[in-house]
């Protein structure tokens, strides 16, 4: 938690990225207490390892330097104190009502691997399938995205031969 | 023995950080990390109540959230790489171009 107000508070990307990084270790340890060790394991390894890692390279390649302090939009405004409100509200109600449940006990559930892949590739065969469709999907777009218009231009131009090829380059050029 | 409520308004508490984030920061990037937060306080509450239900379906979908999380990441960065090339700025307040 508290590494989630430090991300609010700083200015600097880096330093939100990092402490993005102690959410995610410690969410990792909830989990772990909440016997999903499967789940605390892929939390590290994807969360933490993964798509931090996407963050600060992202950080250092554009140079992202202090954040320009500047007024919040009105837009931001409207939506974000009906919005903290809720939040308030929703967080008041399940102490009020729901302070009763019994308690969790520490690595009572059936976390184990081996449950959860059988889970996995029986029940959830289709939504499994999907899912690895929908990744191969976001490594072309990123691929697509993350490269130069001007690289594309020059890779259909050398591909083909035709006349419409260095109208592409031009408008690519353009863009 | 944590009592499931801990761990709900820990949820909670992490998803309204998110959303704060997301309508107060103005950069691009922390405002993409503000969205891994959202869904990490989400996937907090699903652990949670598959440990109080004693269900495994919960942790399936975790680790679903996971990877959806992953895709929009890799396609999300791509593309504050793209606006960065072409608007030389990382500031919301800057990247215009649809606003009336």
């Amino acid at each position: 938690m508290a590494g989630a107000v430090n991300l609010l508070v700083q200015r600097h990307p880096i330093n939100s990225a990092l402490s993005l990084v102690v959410v995610m270790a410690s969410l990792a340890g909830e989990y772990l207490l909440l016997g999903a060790e499967f789940v605390a394991a892929v939390q590290v390894i994807v969360y933490a390892g993964a798509i931090m890692v996407l963050f600060v390279f992202t950080v250092m390649l554009l140079n992202a330097g202090e954040e320009a302090r500047s007024g919040g939009s009105r837009v931001a405004i409207l939506l974000g104190i009906p919005g903290v409100v809720m939040g308030a509200v929703l967080v008041a109600w399940t102490l009020l009502h729901h302070s009763n449940t019994q308690a969790v006990s520490i690595g009572a559930l059936p976390g184990d691997p081996r449950d959860i892949a059988r889970l996995l590739f029986h029940d959830f065969l289709l939504p499994f399938e999907v899912t690895s469709i929908l990744i191969l999907i976001a490594i072309m777009g990123a691929v697509v995205l993350a490269s130069r218009p001007e690289d594309i231009a020059r890779h259909h131009h050398s591909q083909s031969t035709e006349k419409e090829a260095p109208e592409f380059v031009a408008s690519g050029k353009e863009r | 023995m944590v009592p499931l409520t801990y761990y709900l308004l820990l949820s909670g508490i992490l998803f309204t950080c998110g959303v704060l984030g997301f309508l107060i920061k103005r950069n691009i990037i922390t405002i993409f990390m503000s969205i891994e937060l959202m869904l990490n306080g989400v996937n907090l509450s699903f652990v949670a109540f598959a440990a109080h239900w004693h269900a495994l379906s919960g942790q399936v979908f975790v680790f679903f959230v996971m990877v959806v999380a992953a895709a929009e990441a890799a396609v999300g960065l791509a593309i504050i790489i793209a606006v960065y090339r072409t608007r030389e700025t990382l500031n919301v307040d800057q990247v215009n171009l649809l606003k009336l």
